[in-house]
C-alpha cells in the first residue's frame, strides 16, 4: 500500500490513473508471472504498451527473412484435366451458368481475334486482348450481383460482356462511333457503362483503385447492400495509388473486392523484375485485409473465392483482396510484339497446357453439357455473331462533330458556345473540304 | 432624402452623419449590417451550412477533424457532425483524392481539403485525369460533383515547397471550375455555389488572409447566399485605369488604389473572383472606359494569370481602346525564398502597383 501511495504521489506528473494502473498492474501480475513465464522466470513478463503494438517483446536478435515464409499457397477446385479435386469445393453450378461461362469466354475470345485483326489493317488505331485471362472475368462476374460497382483496369472486357454489354456495344466503343455510349471520346477497349454498373476505363494506371475504396464507403454510408469490385494488375499495384487503396479501405472499413490479375507480365517487365516479395496476395495481411491467393485458370476457384469475399464484405464490411495466378498469353496490346522478351515456347505452353477455355471445356465434357458437335456448331455461330456485329458497326457514321463541345462540364459554357457556333460557321463554308457523309449530322 | 438611398456614394461615407441617419430610417434589406466575420469564420459557417442542408455532402482531408484543421477553417464541425461527415484521412493525397473522386463518382459530395495546394501536386492526376476529365470521357454518364479546397499561394516565411501559386495550372484545365476569393462575403458565397455546383470545382483561398475581417451584409449571412461563378466584382470603381487581381493581391490593389487617389488618380479594381469561368466581360467593359489595364498577381510571370487576361483583351474590341500597354505585376520569377526580406523582394507589394500604374500613365 505504502509503494502504491508513493507512486501515486509522482502520478501528477506522468499520469495519474495510468500509473496507478500499471503498478496494480504490476503487483497483480507478479504471481501469475512466476507461474507462467517459463524461459524468463523471475523477470517482468510485460507486453510492449506502444501505441498501436499487438505483439509479444523478444530478447533474441532475429530478423524475418522474407525466404523462411512459404509462399501462399494458390486456391484451386478444378485441375487441368476438368475434374473436380475436393468434392467439398464444387459450386456446383448449374448447367445454364458453366455453358454461359464458356460461351462467354469463347465469345470474348472470337471477338479478340477479330478486333486484333482490324487493328492490324488499319481499321481501329488500337486493341487489348484478354487471351488466357478469361477465367478470372467471367468465375468473378457470376459471383456478383449486377447492382455490384465494377472498377476495372483495360483486361476485363469479359466482365461486362458477362453483365450483357452486346458485340455492338464493344465495337461501337472501338469505332468510336455515333452509337458509341462514350460519344467517341475516347480509345479502344475504354468500356463503361452506366447502365451495367462498370466505371468507364481510365488510362492512368491504379488510379480506380482509391476511387474504388471511395465509392465503397459511399456505398457504406448510403447502406447500399452493394459492394464494389476493383481489378489491378501486378504491375499496377506497384503505384503509389495502389498502397493508398489498401490502406485506406482497410482503416475506413470499406466494403471492397481488391482483384489483382497476377499475368506474370507487365508489357514487358516479368514479376521478377516487379517485386521481391510474395506477389500481391502477401501484401494484404500486411494492411490489415483477408486475402486469398487463387488460380485464376480456374473459373471456379475464382467463383468460389468471389462470392465467399462478397459474403464477407457485406456481412463485416471490411475489404478482402483476391490475387488470381494467371497467364497473359497475347501481347500486352496492338503496340506490343511480346517475342521481344518472352519465348514462343513459353506461350504456347500455357495456351496448350493451362487455358482456362480448355479447362473448363473438358469439365463440361464430362460431366456431358458439351461435345464435339455442340463445340464446332457453337464456335460457328459466334464467328457469325462476330463478323455480323463487325460488318455493322465499321460503316456506321462518326458522331456529329458538336460532340467535341458537349460533357466538359454538365452545361455547355458561353465560351464553349461561341467556339461551337464559330467551327459549324467554319464547316459549312467549307463543306467540300471536309467529309461530312461519314458523321451524323449537326444540329 | 439622400440619407434613405442606398447608393454607393452613402455606403462608403461611413463615419458619417449621413449614415448615422441612414441606419435609423433606411428600410432596405441590404442596409450596413455591423456584423464582421473573418474569412476562416466564412469558410466554416458556408460548410457547416451545406453539410447541414444536403447528406450527401462530407468533408475529407488531413487533420480536419479532432484537430479542427489544420488552420482552424473546419473547427467545431467533426464535434457536430462526427465521424460520417467529417474523415480524417491517412497522409496520401493521393489516396484520398482518389478516394474522394471515387466518391463523387457513386454519389456524395466529397469536399476534399488539402493542407495547401503544394501537396495538391501528389494528387494532381486524380484531380486533372479523372475528375476534370470523367464527364467528358464517360460521355457525360459520370459526373463528378467535387471540390477541392484549401490554402494556395505563399503564406510568409514558408519556402518554397509551401509557396507555390496553383492559379494559373488549374484555371488552364477543361473540365474544372477554379474560384478565387478575397473576402469573407467571396468565401461565403463562393464556397457554397462550388459545393452545389455538379463539376468538380478547384477553390483557392488564402492563409494569410484567414484571420481578416470584413462587414458582412444580412444578405450574406443568409443560408441561401450563393455567389454566380464567373463574374468579377468591382471593388471600387475608377474613370482613369483598370487594375485587375484575384485573392489576396487585391487587397493590395485597394490600398495603392487609396494611395493613387490622393494624387489624383482613380482606379478601377476589379476582383476575378473566379478564375475558370473567368469574367473577361467585366475586364473588357472596364478598359472600354478606362483605357488602361495593369494586372496584378503573386503567382510567376511566366503563362500566369495576367498574361492570359493580356491575351484575350488584345483579342477583345478593347484592344482598340488601349492608350498604353497591359502591365503585368506578377510574383518574382523564382522558387520562394525563405528570409523574410528576399521573400517580400519576391512577391508583389501596394508600392509595386504604383509603380505599374505610374508607369502606365507615363505619370512621376
Amino acid at each position: 500500500m505504502l509503494n502504491i501511495a508513493r507512486f501515486a504521489a509522482r502520478a501528477t506528473l506522468v499520469g495519474a490513473s495510468e500509473t496507478i494502473q500499471r503498478t496494480t498492474a504490476c503487483y497483480f501480475h507478479r504471481s501469475s508471472i512466476i507461474q507462467s513465464s517459463g524461459s524468463n522466470p523471475g523477470r517482468f513478463e510485460d507486453k510492449p504498451e506502444f501505441p498501436g503494438s499487438r505483439s509479444q517483446y523478444v530478447s533474441k536478435l532475429e530478423f524475418i527473412e522474407p525466404e523462411s515464409q512459404e509462399g501462399i499457397p494458390v486456391y484451386r477446385v478444378l485441375n487441368r484435366e476438368g475434374n473436380i479435386i475436393e468434392e467439398s469445393e464444387d459450386p456446383k453450378l448449374p448447367k445454364e451458368i458453366v455453358t454461359k461461362m464458356y460461351r462467354d469466354m469463347t465469345l470474348l475470345n472470337t471477338m479478340d481475334k477479330v478486333l486484333y485483326e482490324s487493328q492490324r489493317q488499319g481499321r481501329i488505331s488500337f486493341y487489348m486482348t484478354n487471351y488466357g485471362e478469361e477465367g478470372t472475368h467471367m468465375g468473378s462476374a457470376a459471383a456478383l450481383d449486377p447492382s455490384d460497382l465494377v472498377y476495372g483496369q483495360y483486361r476485363e472486357a469479359g466482365v461486362l460482356l458477362w453483365r450483357g454489354f452486346s458485340l455492338d456495344q464493344f465495337m461501337n466503343q472501338c469505332y468510336g462511333n455515333a452509337h458509341d455510349l462514350g460519344k467517341g471520346r475516347q480509345m479502344p477497349v475504354h468500356y463503361g457503362s452506366k447502365d451495367l454498373n462498370f466505371v468507364t476505363i481510365s488510362s492512368p494506371l491504379a488510379t480506380q483503385m482509391p476511387q474504388a475504396a471511395g465509392s465503397a464507403y459511399a456505398f457504406k454510408l448510403q447502406k447500399k447492400d452493394n459492394v464494389v469490385i476493383c481489378y489491378f494488375g501486378e504491375g499496377a499495384a506497384s503505384e503509389g495509388d495502389a498502397h493508398a487503396a489498401l490502406n485506406f479501405a482497410a482503416v475506413l472499413d470499406c466494403p471492397i473486392i481488391f482483384f489483382c490479375r497476377n499475368n506474370g507480365y507487365a508489357i514487358s517487365t516479368p514479376t521478377k523484375d516487379q517485386y521481391r516479395g510474395d506477389g500481391i496476395a502477401s501484401r494484404g495481411p500486411g494492411y490489415g485485409i483477408s486475402t486469398i491467393r487463387v488460380d485464376g485458370n480456374d473459373p471456379f476457384a475464382v467463383y468460389n473465392a468471389t462470392k465467399a469475399a462478397r459474403k464477407t464484405c457485406l456481412s463485416q464490411n471490411r475489404p478482402v483482396l483476391i490475387e488470381a495466378m494467371t497467364y497473359r498469353i497475347g501481347h500486352h496490346s496492338t503496340s506490343d510484339d511480346s517475342s521481344a522478351y518472352r519465348s514462343v515456347d513459353e506461350v504456347s505452353y500455357w495456351d496448350r497446357q493451362d487455358n482456362p477455355i480448355t479447362r473448363l471445356r473438358h469439365f463440361m465434357v464430362n460431366q456431358g453439357w458439351w461435345d464435339e458437335e455442340a463445340e464446332k456448331e457453337w464456335m460457328l455461330d459466334a464467328r457469325k455473331r462476330v463478323m455480323k456485329a463487325f460488318a455493322e458497326a465499321e460503316p456506321r457514321k462518326r458522331p456529329s462533330p458538336e460532340e467535341l463541345f458537349n460533357d466538359v462540364y454538365d452545361e455547355l459554357p458561353p465560351m464553349l458556345q461561341q467556339q461551337m457556333k464559330e467551327m459549324k460557321e467554319h464547316v459549312m463554308q467549307h463543306k467540300e473540304h471536309y467529309p461530312l457523309e461519314q458523321y451524323e449530322k449537326m444540329t | 432624402m439622400a440619407a434613405l438611398s442606398t447608393s454607393r456614394l452613402t455606403r462608403v461615407a461611413k463615419g458619417s452623419t449621413w449614415s448615422a441617419l441612414k441606419r435609423q430610417f433606411s428600410a432596405s434589406s441590404s442596409r450596413l449590417a455591423t456584423q464582421k466575420m473573418a474569412v476562416r469564420d466564412a469558410l466554416n459557417t458556408a460548410m457547416d451550412e451545406e453539410i447541414e442542408r444536403d447528406e450527401n455532402v462530407f468533408l475529407l482531408g488531413e487533420e480536419v477533424a479532432q484537430y479542427d484543421g489544420a488552420y482552424k477553417v473546419s473547427r467545431g464541425l467533426w464535434k457536430k457532425y462526427g465521424d460520417k461527415r467529417v474523415i480524417d484521412t491517412p497522409i496520401t493525397e493521393m489516396g484520398f483524392a482518389g478516394i474522394a473522386v471515387g466518391a463523387a463518382m457513386a454519389g456524395l459530395k466529397p469536399i476534399c481539403e488539402f493542407m495547401t495546394f503544394n501537396f495538391s501536386m501528389q494528387a494532381i492526376d486524380q484531380i486533372i485525369n479523372s475528375a476534370a476529365k470523367t464527364h467528358y470521357m464517360s460521355g457525360g454518364a459520370v459526373p463528378v460533383d467535387i471540390v477541392f479546397r484549401g490554402p494556395n499561394g505563399a503564406a510568409l516565411g514558408v519556402g518554397a515547397q509551401h509557396s507555390q501559386c496553383f492559379a494559373a495550372w488549374y484555371s488552364s484545365c477543361p473540365g474544372l471550375k477554379v474560384l478565387s476569393p478575397y473576402s469573407s462575403e467571396d468565401c461565403r458565397g463562393l464556397l457554397k455555389a462550388a459545393i452545389r455546383d455538379p463539376n468538380p470545382v478547384v477553390f483557392l483561398e488564402n492563409e494569410i488572409m484567414y484571420g481578416t475581417s470584413f462587414e458582412m451584409t444580412d444578405e450574406s449571412l443568409s443560408k441561401d447566399f450563393v455567389l454566380p461563378m464567373g463574374k468579377a466584382k468591382i471593388e471600387k470603381e475608377g474613370s482613369h485605369i483598370t487594375l485587375v487581381a484575384h485573392s489576396l493581391a487585391v487587397g493590395h490593389c485597394l490600398v495603392a488604389a487609396k494611395e493613387l487617389a490622393g494624387k489624383g488618380i482613380e482606379c478601377e479594381v476589379i476582383n476575378l473572383r473566379s478564375l475558370r469561368p473567368m469574367d473577361d466581360e467585366a475586364i473588357i467593359k472596364s478598359v472600354m472606359k478606362t483605357n488602361h489595364l495593369v494586372t496584378v498577381e503573386a503567382g510567376w510571370p511566366q503563362c500566369g494569370i495576367g498574361a492570359e487576361i493580356t491575351a484575350r483583351v488584345m483579342e477583345s474590341t478593347a484592344f482598340n481602346y488601349l492608350d498604353a500597354p497591359i502591365l503585368r505585376v506578377t510574383g518574382a520569377d523564382v522558387p520562394m525564398p525563405y528570409a523574410k526580406s528576399l521573400e517580400e523582394q519576391a512577391l508583389p507589394q501596394a508600392f509595386n502597383v504604383i509603380t505599374a500604374v505610374k508607369k502606365t500613365l507615363n505619370v512621376q
